[in-house]
């Protein structure tokens, strides 16, 4: 019973990095570009529910807020520091995004000071059925990730604005000649990560209040680790990479002798992933083109 | 009138300038050839005039149209279209998903049937493998697809950057005559060939191109006669 429990929390967990990996994916496969910014805008969305909470005492709102902050910041981060780096060398591109991560997490220490705050978003307690113990938001969360990887998965493969992703993650040139405009659908995929981000931040605060601005920082590089386990520049993978570092974490924090050395044995996973398919899970080798 | 006009135009690559304000136009159902050797300047020509790669100056007139400034997408929504070298399908896309990517400058009621089922006619081998993925078709297959592919847009230019390449001497007869067809229902043609002899032959006009400059022009029967053309590129 105790390790079906452990199952289910490893797989929220891994749904919560499922959520993040799926932007640094998303942006890597069709802007060619790691975003090491992508944790913070979590941390962002996170104080927008804490203001929000704080302003209107009600959680739905605060959180639609955050998912609404978050898609205008991703927008915006795009334009105004990625944009003009297009065609750039990705050093530069790199060193800009690591630029930005300390921007927004230096902001938010200004504004709201470096002690953690206590989010509280709602109690919603445990259930109980047939010998297992579930808290709700838990289960909240895995409804969440499921309904949300499902449609990104349909909306991929048989929209209009889905299929053109595909293209310009296969050959931005070739897309362009399709009549694709490259740049709108750059930001259509920063915006989309950047909801996702909210989300990630949703299900981080319910599961632990403590919010600081480095909230971001551990779960970004974990989620990135995972998207690169499951295959950078593929949605399966990310989804797939987040769930199994999720499970990793869940049962080996249970096990007291190796519960110290989670992160090392996270991190320990990407590296024997990547010994034996350099791709990663999923991830395609491109073929040469004759 | 002249459907394409490019007056002047000059592409850099850095230091180094690929075309040095070259001058040429394509009329109405027309086929015309730009030929030249590797390095000659003809992908940098298709290129800069669909707006792939920016121009350094020069004009480029499309159906009356300035369009020196326009960036590529909104080219083709204007009704150019271009396979470009080295056919570049979607490779992780179906052969069926490539085509609907061709008809994206379309709305999606907006003949779209129609059009694939010319498509289909014209290429029976894509009706056969619709929902193959496109990366595993054959080098034949795939250049059939990327044409099908720019049909799909049912556009007045059609360019096509060196279809013949790497095919089988009968795909690549098979290819040149398709080409004529498709002229023949409508479409002007600008081709970039290597394949000189081929060409011309279907070529109402062609230009000689050599180290990003235009050296000779004429009909095609002409270039095709001419000692230049005929000790450069076609071997006799």
């Amino acid at each position: 019973m105790e390790f079906i429990e452990t199952l289910i929390n490893g797989l929220s967990i891994g749904s919560t990095y499922a959520m993040i990996a799926l932007g640094y994916t998303m942006v890597y496969g069709i802007a060619k570009m790691l975003n090491f910014a992508h944790g913070d805008v979590i941390m962002v969305g996170g104080y927008i529910i804490y203001v929000g909470l704080t302003v209107s005492g009600n959680p739905i709102i605060s959180f639609l807020a955050a998912v609404l902050s978050c898609i205008i910041l991703g927008i915006t981060i795009e334009k105004v520091a990625y944009r003009p780096l297009r065609g750039a060398s990705p050093l530069a591109v790199l060193i800009t995004a690591i630029g930005v991560s300390y921007l927004l997490q230096s902001s938010a220490q200004m504004i709201f000071g470096s002690a953690p705050k206590m989010v509280t978003i709602a109690d919603l307690g445990s259930i109980s059925f047939s010998g297992l113990t579930i808290p709700v938001y838990v289960l909240v969360t895995l409804a969440c990730s499921v309904v949300i990887m499902t449609a990104l998965t349909l909306f991929v493969k048989y929209t209009r604005t889905g299929r053109a992703m595909i293209a310009v993650s296969e050959d931005k040139g070739a897309a362009q000649l399709m009549g694709i405009n490259v740049n709108r659908i750059i930001m259509i995929t920063f915006a989309i990560g950047s909801g996702l981000a909210a989300f990630a931040g949703l299900f981080m605060l319910m599961k632990s209040p403590s919010l600081s601005n480095t909230l971001g920082a551990m779960p970004g590089i974990k989620a990135f680790t995972a998207a690169v386990i499951g295959g950078i520049g593929s949605i399966p993978g990310a989804m797939l990479g987040g769930i199994l570092m999720g499970v990793v974490e869940a049962i080996s924090l249970k096990i007291p002798v190796i519960a110290p050395y989670t992160d090392a044995i996270e991190f320990l996973i990407l590296i024997i992933i990547l010994l034996v398919k350099p791709t990663g899970i999923l991830g395609k080798k491109r073929r040469e083109k004759v | 009138m002249a459907l394409l006009e490019v007056k002047d135009l000059e592409v850099s690559y850095g230091v180094i300038k690929a075309l040095k304000g070259i001058s040429f136009e394509v009329n109405e159902g027309e086929i015309v050839t730009l030929i030249g050797a590797n390095g000659a300047g003809k992908t940098t020509t298709m290129q800069s005039v669909i707006g792939l790669i920016p121009k350094k100056s020069g004009t480029v007139v499309y159906d009356g149209e300035d369009i020196t400034k326009t960036p590529c997408h909104k080219i083709v929504h204007l009704g150019m279209s271009q396979v470009p070298e080295g056919r570049r399908i979607f490779q992780e896309l179906t052969v069926y998903e490539n085509l609907l990517m061709g008809a994206y400058s379309k709305k999606k009621d907006d003949k779209f049937d129609e059009d694939l089922e010319n498509v289909y006619k014209r290429f029976p081998r894509l009706a056969e493998r619709k929902n193959q993925i496109a990366g595993t078709l054959s080098g034949g297959e795939q250049q059939m697809l990327a044409m099908g592919r720019a049909l799909m847009s049912h556009p007045k230019l059609l360019m096509l950057d060196e279809p013949s390449m790497g095919l089988s001497p009968l795909l690549v007869d098979e290819v040149f005559d398709i080409i004529k067809d498709i002229n023949k229902d409508g479409t002007t043609i600008l081709l970039v060939e290597q394949n000189a002899g081929k060409s011309l032959a279907i070529s109402d006009r062609a230009y000689v191109l050599e180290t990003g400059s235009i050296v000779l022009s004429g009909t095609g029967a002409e270039l095709a006669a001419s000692e230049d053309v005929k000790k450069a590129y076609l071997g006799v």
